[in-house]
């Protein structure tokens, strides 16, 4: 019902929109259209096959290794994961020379430092169920460690390189915030396209038209991804996780530390950049950005435009709330997923929408919709926090429903068979693995609404900046006085962002350690 | 002549020492069972030769070759493991020919050599079979043609009638004995009727 209203409801509206002729005429006409496409296309191949090759490495390396500061790596690169996107585009822009600012390759390197840490957790985590002695054994028959693993654990892991690879693949194809940050008009994904053509020209047309040659290009890529992973699917992610050893050899040794150090570099040295470009003032080092975050008037008829402390007080707020909705309706529908199982299909892939749809047109699409009578729910408070939580759902279910299914139905027969009736059969057998991937799923959602860019990008009115938005304002300014305010919110946004996901982390290694669980 | 020795073979995890100055030697051709408690080092020293495991002290010879220090797959060990390990990705017949496979043997020849295999342990028409979907005794017999297919110098049991029913038991024992007869065979079992049965001689491990 709520994906009904605040889903397909402003999906038609869309459609209806953009089913102008002369919109699409104009649209398809324009050369400028199919540079957008083409940019868009080749940036997301580009970044999505590097992110892959480079994110296997540590993938390997924490699931089969034990060394010092695993645990940090991983918190390192799950932080670098829930990032915000315009707090990634700020560290790049904090980061690289001048001369690379604002070009492709900086997008590029943003968008591969940013998800890296999708394949280590996708693949990493169905990595470390392949039991050891089944890579020994192929040894046993002769398999060189090349061939152990192109013969054996990729095959075998490879429904995780392909979600990994569609993940990834989706985020580079929406990228918005990061563009925002770091691209210029040469570099203008659809997305950016969708919200320039939107906001900046009034073009509402055009832009529903764009949005929805998005969306066709994406469920291309969706169906694509969900009938691979069906066909490959395995009960492996059942087997209990392999015991991880410490290098042995040599060689061992300086691959666990090269890898182990390249990785923490990756996720760590844009951070620092930003926190370093917080202290800087054209006049030297200075904490005048941090002092005077909350005044209104940052130097005598200065004004930062924006209150940073407004945006941070109605970021905390939102987040809230979305991630209520997130997890009372993901968890929801994840069990409805698994117990209705052909029909759940469908609803699964219902759900997936939101995220083939990208923030951006989910954005659109609640803009053109509720900005009317008789809802004009434009002004509500809750209409942000929902828009949020519309974007988090597919991320809840998907962790959700990933464990629920592979969850053996022999095991709930098992229990009935025991005496239990179905209902409690499936209470014992089933519900003890929701908690988890529930428990991801929140601080997934909370982490994606505090850093959510594009469909608030759309909704958020003025004196209602949330983070992002003032972050991307500020940057955008020239000045390195109004500049060093934004590097303030980023460097903020992503401490709060990584403390949120090292609790979580926190809480499931004592999970993990109680005993039945 | 031996085709499998060790020597003074250590191994201690931390604190505890599992393996302590054990040494070992089976004939070529022989099967000698290795009979000892669970939890007394069995499975570890079959680690160790197979180079899973690397000892503390101690040296590990096939075929007259000191491989303490060789990779896995470089030693001409194979092994058979308690809970079989078999390649879900593949077929029964991709099972049973992946060592020849890697080896570089023709296709049609290899597959031909894994169907004999597959009739010798008992299973044959079992080519496309998904092995996710085999009996216990139908895996374990996969997981014995798949390493003997691999022809290896020296072939390594873990437990190999483990957690069979009692028939199966006793027909996949006897035919264990028949297919291992001209292999060099180390197996590994706390049963020392199994023993009896499966190998030629039989040691204990507290005596090594």
């Amino acid at each position: 019902m709520a994906l009904a209203i605040f889903y397909v409801w402003p999906f038609t509206t869309l459609l209806v929109e953009a089913l102008d002729a002369t919109a699409v005429a104009d649209t398809f006409g324009r050369s400028q259209t199919w540079k957008v496409v083409w940019f868009t296309l080749w940036q997301a191949v580009v970044s999505t096959v590097i992110t892959i090759v480079v994110g296997l490495v540590p993938a390997y390396l924490v699931a089969r290794f034990a060394f010092t500061g695993r645990s940090v790596l991983i918190g390192l690169l799950t932080a670098a994961f829930v990032l915000p996107t315009v707090v990634m585009g700020a560290a790049f822009l904090a980061l690289l020379p001048d001369s690379l600012d604002r070009t492709v390759w900086a997008v590029i390197a943003a968008h591969v430092a940013f998800n890296v840490a999708v394949v280590v957790r996708v693949v990493g985590s169905l990595w470390e169920h392949l039991p050891t002695d089944m890579e020994y054994a192929a040894a046993s028959l002769g398999a060189s460690r090349w061939h152990v693993v192109t013969r054996v654990s990729f095959p075998l892991v490879r429904p995780a390189i392909v979600a990994a690879t569609t993940i990834v693949f989706l985020f580079s194809f929406t990228s918005f915030g990061v563009i925002r940050v770091l691209g210029a008009p040469g570099t203008r994904t659809i997305e950016v396209e969708v919200w320039r053509r939107a906001t900046q020209l009034g073009d509402i047309g055009g832009a529903t038209v764009l949005a929805l040659l998005q969306l066709t290009l994406l469920a291309v890529v969706l169906a694509w991804s969900t009938i691979t992973q069906r066909t490959h699917s395995r009960a492996l992610a059942l087997r209990p996780v392999a015991p991880r050893r410490r290098a042995r050899t040599r060689g061992e040794r300086w691959f666990v530390g090269s890898a182990a150090t390249t990785t923490a570099l990756v996720a760590l040295v844009p951070l620092s950049a930003l926190v370093v470009r917080s202290f800087s003032t054209p006049s030297g080092w200075s904490t005048n950005a941090w002092t005077h975050l909350g005044r209104d008037e940052i130097r005598p008829g200065l004004r930062v435009g924006v209150d940073p402390v407004d945006a941070i007080a109605n970021s905390l707020v939102n987040a809230a709330w979305a991630t209520l909705f997130a997890v009372v309706f993901g968890g929801v529908a994840s069990l409805a997923i698994t117990a209705a199982k052909r029909h759940g299909r469908l609803i699964d892939s219902g759900l997936m929408l939101p995220l083939g749809t990208s923030a951006v047109t989910i954005g659109l699409g609640m803009l053109i919709t509720f900005d009317v009578a008789p809802f004009d729910w434009r002004a509500s408070w809750w209409l942000v926090p929902v828009g949020h939580a519309l974007v988090a759902v597919p991320f809840v279910v998907r962790v959700c429903v990933g464990v629920l299914r592979s969850v053996d139905p022999a095991m709930t027969d098992a229990a009935a068979t025991l005496g239990a009736s179905p209902v409690r059969a499936w209470w014992a057998t089933v519900v003890p693995y929701v908690w988890r991937p529930l428990g991801v799923g929140a601080a997934l959602a909370a982490a994606i609404s505090l850093g959510e860019f594009g469909a608030t990008s759309f909704l958020s009115r003025s004196g209602g900046e949330t983070l992002p938005i003032a972050i991307e304002q500020l940057l955008g300014r020239t000045g390195t006085t109004l500049q060093a305010q934004g590097y303030v919110l980023a460097t903020m946004l992503a401490a709060v962002t990584v403390l949120l996901v090292v609790a979580v982390e926190r809480a499931q290694t004592e999970t993990d350690r109680t005993p039945g669980t | 002549m031996s085709n499998l020795e060790v020597h003074g073979v250590r191994v201690a995890f931390g604190e505890l020492v599992v393996l302590d100055g054990v040494s070992l030697e089976v004939a070529s051709g022989e099967s000698v069972a290795l009979l000892g408690p669970s939890g007394s080092g069995k499975s570890t020293l079959l680690r160790v030769i197979a180079g899973i495991v690397a000892p503390d002290a101690g040296i590990v010879v096939v075929g007259g070759v000191d491989v303490t220090h060789v990779a896995t797959h470089r030693r001409g060990v194979g092994m058979v493991f308690q809970d079989n390990q078999l390649f879900p990705h593949l077929s029964t017949l991709d099972n049973v020919t992946f060592g020849p496979k890697l080896a570089g043997v023709s296709k049609d020849e290899r597959n031909a050599a894994g169907r004999e295999w597959l009739d010798r342990v008992g299973l044959t028409g079992f080519d496309d079979r998904d092995v996710t979907g085999l009996s216990g005794g139908e895996a374990k017999r996969v997981a014995l043609a798949r390493t003997l297919a691999a022809d290896p110098t020296v072939v390594l049991l873990d437990e190999p009638l483990t957690g069979l029913d009692r028939e199966l038991h006793d027909r996949l024992a006897v035919d264990l004995a028949e297919l291992l007869q001209p292999v060099t065979t180390l197996l590994v079992t706390h049963d020392p009727e199994e023993a009896a049965v499966v190998a030629d001689r039989t040691v204990a491990l507290a005596d090594l």
